[in-house]
């Protein structure tokens, strides 16, 4: 399996807050690669780096590098939104933009240049059937994307992600706003995309990393502190500070 | 911060420290029985048997609701499902101990208080399982490893009775269904010192997180 996004001695600043220090880590392609550690730790932030979410905020300063398929995301030559169509974000609380269900997934492939009806028609359908919400509205595509409940409207949004066919979904707390029902059905939903897509994930319920993600990095103090199988991790974790923070000794 | 975890993980060690407790008893039960050449010994080890059972059960129910309430990871699920698995091995241990009375009352009284194999068995096993415990509740990984190698000390008593049985057979053939079921107690013996070894390995698991066996 190669590798598809990696950090080499990655360190950010929020002016002069040291926010990730020497992050170091190559995440493999088609696999759920999931980010733990306490509030503050950082993951979040590591995580928005990857799609260079963090360029919105004027006080960040980056030095190291972040590769996505063996180039640097901070190179002149990288297209921003390129960037984005192909290492997509998925959020904590699901924000569907006020318009139809349709457009919502329409949206983004529009915004890329693509105004075939039909074509666009293909799309919406392929994205929704990809989230696994395609069933539950097919029949009002024209309704209010606002009117969905709050699991489908995560589903909405993974949708929306997958409608501009990315290579890498970045997940933050993908489930942490949803009831067990949804939140079960998105761990579904992520373990069918892995065959397809790249997913990383922030979540700070530890048991949804031991039962999706294939790698688990633990995070503290803007430090990777350890990196590996999920399963190893969990069973036997290699650092004291991991094994304190798993098994809920602080944090 | 987790001290009900801390509570009921202390809560399964004294309850394994129990169970051990009456495995060594009534190990040293019947090794005295066997010694002393006291036939009733069957209805005193019974009740210990019985209480093994119980506290497996109950053991078992400690595990199974800490799974179900806590979810443990790291240290503490392998501690949890160690002991789960321990509890099999001195169960066992329980019944082959009964299995050893029950044979005493056949003997009618005659004994091998002269046999230093029998009786160095029967301490060994009762140091095993002893130490094993131990082990399990004090993290000690060098303890139970020693707990492993103890086992060829049973193993070459028992070689030392099966020679004595067979010389004892040759020389008066009488003695032969006597010394069927001595060979069948030392036998009985040998396996609790093998569960005696399971355990140790659950405990080098509970630390390491590798189970020897891999």
């Amino acid at each position: 399996m190669s590798e598809i996004m990696t950090a080499k001695d990655l360190c950010l600043w929020y002016g002069n807050t040291q926010a990730l220090k020497n992050v170091n880590i190559s995440m493999p392609e088609k696999s759920i690669t999931a980010f733990i550690g306490p509030s503050g730790c950082g993951k979040s932030t590591f995580l928005k780096t990857l799609n260079r979410m963090n360029d919105l905020i004027p006080s960040v300063r980056i030095t190291g590098e972040v590769c996505y398929k063996g180039t640097s995301i901070f190179d002149k030559s990288v297209d921003v939104n390129e960037l984005r169509r192909d290492v997509g974000m998925v959020f904590q609380k699901p924000n569907p933009f006020p318009m139809s269900i349709y457009d919502n997934i329409a949206y983004g492939p529009r915004t890329h240049g693509t105004t075939n009806r039909v074509k666009l028609d293909e799309i919406v359908e392929q994205a929704l059937r990809g989230a696994a919400i395609w069933d539950e509205v097919k029949d009002r595509l024209k309704k209010n994307a606002l009117g969905l409940s709050g699991g489908q409207q995560q589903r909405l949004c993974i949708a929306r992600a997958l409608a501009v066919q990315p290579q890498v979904l970045l997940m933050d707390e993908p489930t942490s706003a949803l009831d067990p029902i949804s939140t079960s059905r998105i761990e579904e939903l992520a373990l069918q995309l892995k065959e397809k897509y790249t997913i990383i994930m922030v979540t700070h319920n530890m048991q949804q990393a031991v039962r999706i993600s294939d790698n688990t990095a633990f995070f503290l103090l803007g430090e990777l502190v350890e990196y590996g199988k999920t399963e190893k991790l969990f069973s036997q974790p290699k650092d004291k500070r991991t094994e304190d923070y798993i098994t809920g000794r602080f944090g | 911060m987790r001290s009900r975890f801390d509570e009921q993980l202390l809560l399964l060690n004294r309850k394994m420290i129990e169970m051990g407790a009456n495995c060594e008893s009534i190990i040293a039960l019947v090794a005295k029985a066997l010694l002393e050449g006291k036939a009733d010994v069957a209805e005193n080890a019974a009740p210990i048997g019985h209480e093994i059972d119980l506290m497996e059960r109950e053991i078992e129910g400690i595990c199974l609701k800490l799974l179900l309430q806590q979810q443990p990871v790291a240290r503490d699920l392998r501690q949890i499902s160690a002991a789960l698995k321990m509890i099999t091995d001195m169960e066992r241990i329980g019944d082959q101990a009964e299995d050893i009375a029950e044979i005493i009352t056949y003997l009618s009284g005659r004994t091998e208080s002269d046999c230093d194999d029998i009786r160095q068995m029967a301490q060994a096993c009762i140091k095993m399982v002893t130490d094993s415990i131990d082990a399990y509740v004090k993290h000690d990984l060098s303890l139970a490893k020693s707990v492993s190698e103890y086992d060829d000390v049973v193993d070459d008593c028992f070689v030392r009775v099966k020679q004595m049985l067979i010389t004892m057979i040759s020389e008066n053939t009488a003695d032969g269904e006597y010394a069927l079921d001595i060979l069948m107690i030392a036998k009985y013996f040998e396996r609790i010192a093998d569960h005696a070894v399971n355990i140790a390995q659950w405990v080098e698991f509970s630390v390491t997180g590798v189970h020897k066996q891999e």
